[in-house]
């Protein structure tokens, strides 16, 4: 088991999970937060390099599933009698995953441009019904609710604090990319990485490629719904934009950005993308997307491997 | 009710032609260089703020619809040399991609250059007439009339035009045209032009109706490519009777539920349609 490349992802993982959970000690409030957000939104965008980068499937709706996991995470802390972090996380992983299961059943019997436009019009139409549905919902307004405590059923309750929560989110988000990584190296990540090689072929050899595909969607659609939850936990409200397109859009940024197929580079994107954003909008405030949009595109057309692209082969040792 | 119906069918017909004067823009692009354009909707937009800015300088309704197009037309060009044409030969996904970093950018371009408000443009033709209970508006049908005689004019030059014929030439056989004389490269460019001009024009067109506002891009680019695959891809007729078929399902709904969640019906349709006929609604079925 410990051969010498895996004993060196292990140091490398837990240098960089000790450095995470290091910094925000040394960072004042506000950044603190910014950390937390980007490991939030890279959970997001690893999620979605699993159809992405893994699959070769471009999934525009990201933006559905994420927002079932906020909305369900925000309906369990409203409803519920007491409500819990846990309850919460159950809530809105199921919301999530019931969502992924019906846009799955649907959108894999679908390849390349055609999965990206159903995906998007799936998003859209969660949107839709998110954006209507006021009883439920609070329509345009949204959703405020209060933190859960961290609790360990019968035995320690205690509030987050920014820092204490970055941990809880850290934890979180570490197991899922542990857990990610797992996946794309197992016979059925295997798999994956075939039918974006050369679909037919996997077929022939006698993979039952929508199966697979139906799979990969609903674990996509489980961690990215895993994402929406961490972030009601961390931001308190739920609001429509999260469902709308523009968080898709984002997503699909992100693994450009950072590097598809390589799990570490999506998150990475998210950080890149999120810092950027951060510096060029005290400049240019609400048209930071002009040059942020020159600089994505002049990367999908010069710079197609992403920031970590080079790196793919050792990253998915 | 019964007069309801109608005038939702009139309505119908009217967006219909507006929207399928965008999509044909949009299939003629992907039919010749499997480039999917997630930013024609806000060449759409940039084409309705373009008009409605010559409107208020000259007061010229046809002026603004001729300076939109040709504006958009050259524009629509030197996107396709700059962004596009590197891309040629790779996945069409890579070209949504990019198209959709495009869409970004000028989509802020626009709310930096036009401000946040909604812009509009006087309806050129005045009067009205009565529809049942309305008073309907000249220039809603004579909207319809101007697309379609738009797309007819595409037709018309796609069959008989000599560059209408290289344009076919590419689409069927871009290895072989380009053996045969025909600058392939320049078709693209051409053909990019083209489709940017249709789709200023019919932001022009549509902003009599509706107001012009930097957002409406995104709206226009899901509700294209709803009719392009329902119509099947690549195939102009087909976009078309899809877009009819689309604009009347919405008004036809909107009668019964608010019309934000008419929406919902094209998005079932495209669904339905993706799922039973891939190819497309209006086309013959392949043999």
């Amino acid at each position: 088991m410990a051969s010498p490349t895996n004993r060196r992802f292990w140091i490398v993982f837990l240098a960089v999970a000790a450095a995470l959970a290091l910094v925000p000690l040394g960072l004042p409030e506000f950044w603190r937060k910014f950390l937390t957000e980007i490991l939030i939104w890279g959970l997001l965008a690893m999620s979605s390099d699993i159809l992405i980068g893994y699959t070769g499937m471009v999934s525009f709706g990201h933006s559905a599933f994420f927002g079932l996991g906020l909305y369900g995470a925000a309906t369990a802390l409203l409803v519920l009698r007491s409500p819990n972090l846990w309850a919460a996380m159950f809530v809105g992983l199921t919301a999530a995953a019931m969502i992924a299961i019906f846009v799955a059943y649907f959108s894999t019997r679908l390849r390349d441009i055609y999965f990206a436009i159903t995906t998007l019009v799936f998003s859209q139409i969660f949107y839709v019904v998110i954006f209507t549905w006021t009883d439920l919902t609070g329509g345009e307004n949204g959703l405020y609710f209060s933190q859960p405590p961290f609790t360990i059923p019968g035995l320690w309750s205690v509030r987050f604090s920014t820092v204490s929560l970055h941990w809880f989110i850290l934890a979180v988000v570490a197991i899922s990319y542990l857990l990610l990584r797992r996946i794309t190296q197992s016979p059925f990540g295997m798999v994956l990485q075939s039918i974006r090689e050369n679909e037919p072929r996997t077929r022939a050899i006698g993979y039952h490629v929508e199966r697979y595909k139906i799979v990969a969607v609903m674990l996509s659609g489980l961690f990215a719904g895993l994402a929406g939850v961490l972030y009601a936990i961390q931001h308190r409200f739920a609001a429509p934009d999260f469902v709308f397109f523009t968080v898709s859009g984002e997503v699909v940024i992100f693994n450009v950005m950072g590097g598809m197929g390589t799990l570490v580079g999506p998150l990475v994107g998210a950080a890149f993308f999120l810092l950027l954003r951060e510096g060029l909008s005290r400049f240019w405030t609400e048209y930071y997307l002009i040059p942020l949009g020159i600089a994505f595109t002049a990367m999908v057309i010069f710079m197609p491997q992403g920031l970590l692209g080079f790196w793919k082969r050792r990253l998915n040792q | 009710m019964f007069e309801q119906i109608l005038v939702q069918t009139v309505n119908g017909l009217v967006n219909g032609m507006v929207l399928a004067l965008v999509a044909s823009g949009l299939t003629l692009i992907f039919g010749i260089m499997d480039v999917v354009n997630f930013a024609h909707g806000d060449l759409v937009m940039l084409g309705g703020f373009t008009g409605a800015v010559t409107v208020a300088h000259t007061g010229n309704f046809w002026l603004g619809l001729l300076v939109a197009s040709l504006a958009l037309a050259v524009f629509g060009a030197l996107l396709q040399i700059t962004t596009l044409r590197p891309l040629i030969g790779r996945d069409p996904l890579t070209t949504i991609i990019a198209t959709f970093g495009i869409s970004l950018v000028l989509q802020k371009y626009a709310l930096w250059q036009f401000g946040p408000t909604a812009q509009n443009i006087p309806q050129p033709i005045p009067g009205r007439f009565e529809l049942f209970y309305l008073q309907y508006p000249w220039y809603r049908l004579g909207a319809a009339v101007m697309a379609g005689a738009i797309i007819g004019a595409l037709y018309l030059f796609l069959k008989y035009g000599k560059y209408g014929i290289w344009i076919r030439a590419t689409t069927q056989d871009r290895v072989m045209a380009s053996a045969m004389g025909i600058p392939v490269p320049l078709v693209h460019t051409g053909v990019f032009a083209i489709g940017s001009a249709m789709a200023a024009a019919s932001g022009v067109l549509f902003a009599p109706l509706a107001a012009v506002t930097q957002t409406m891009g995104f709206d226009f680019t899901l509700r294209a490519f709803i009719v392009v695959v329902v119509g099947g891809m690549g195939n102009l007729g087909g976009s078309i009777l899809a877009a009819l078929f689309i604009s009347l399902l919405e008004a036809y709904a909107s009668l019964v539920v608010s019309p934000s969640q008419a929406v919902i019906v094209s998005f079932v349709a495209l669904i339905l349609t993706l799922l039973f006929r891939p190819t497309g609604l209006f086309v013959p079925t392949p043999k």
